[in-house]
């Protein structure tokens, strides 16, 4: 699947988007923030206050506990601050 | 008639009056339109802004939009509404973002545009980052922002 990073979570990552596969057992959006998490310091960084982390599959947001199976594309982004 | 709903995501300024006359051309069933503009402040607190960058998540943003201005709608009777975003780098004074609805009475027209600000700040996908004195920094989201937002779904 795509994930793709906005705003601050970009930055520390150092990247906009990735291609990813993750094992079977990482199944809802919190379970992929944790298995990034473990991929490096940056991801560790980006991810420190999980919380504070919004994310969006397929272009709508989603809750932590969302089933992540046969998404194309998973955002992970800061609150908003637009308009 | 059809409702007229325009919505654009740009870096380029626009021109209010030109939006305006697009949104209400050719019809006579319109007896209101309330235009909300967002602009850039030159300072936030004590501290100077000599400018704000905003990024967003284009597809999302679109499709974010799009919702709730299907929402809006639904809710009110409206004729018409108008929203654009700008993105990129933009400088005290000028306009972030422009919000207008059309509607035969006032009242509908009021409450569509103020709820599709509060919606738009609080889950559109689009982040500010100042550029201060002390260097650039991304803008803290607000809590009385999702608080705005919230108060449209209770009951």
């Amino acid at each position: 699947m795509k994930v793709k990073y906005f705003a601050w979570v970009r930055e520390r990552i150092g990247k906009a988007e990735e291609t990813v596969e993750p094992p079977a057992n990482v199944r809802t959006v919190d379970d992929l923030i944790g298995w990034l998490s473990g991929r490096g310091e940056a991801y560790a960084y980006a991810f420190e206050k999980p919380k504070v982390i919004r994310a969006a599959i397929d272009h709508a947001h989603v809750k932590p506990d969302t089933m992540i199976a046969g998404a194309r594309e998973i955002a992970f982004f800061p609150p908003m601050t637009g308009g | 008639m059809t409702a007229n709903v325009t919505i654009r995501i740009q870096q380029a300024d626009f021109d209010i009056a030109q939006e305006m006359a697009a949104l209400t051309k050719a019809r006579t069933d319109i007896g209101a339109v309330v235009s909300f503009s967002g602009i850039c402040r030159g300072s936030e607190g004590d501290e100077p802004i000599a400018a704000l960058t905003l990024e967003h998540y284009p597809d999302m943003a679109e499709a974010e939009i799009a919702r709730h201005a299907e929402t809006a709608m639904s809710r009110w009777p409206l004729t018409g509404l108008t929203v654009i975003h700008r993105v990129g780098r933009i400088t005290p004074g000028e306009n972030i973002v422009l919000v207008l609805t059309a509607s035969q009475h006032r009242q509908a027209a009021f409450q569509a545009a103020e709820f599709l600000m509060d919606y738009l700040k609080a889950n559109a996908p689009f982040w500010k980052r100042e550029e201060g004195a002390a260097g650039t920094s991304w803008v803290d989201a607000r809590h009385h922002d999702d608080a705005a937002a919230a108060r449209w779904t209770k009951s």
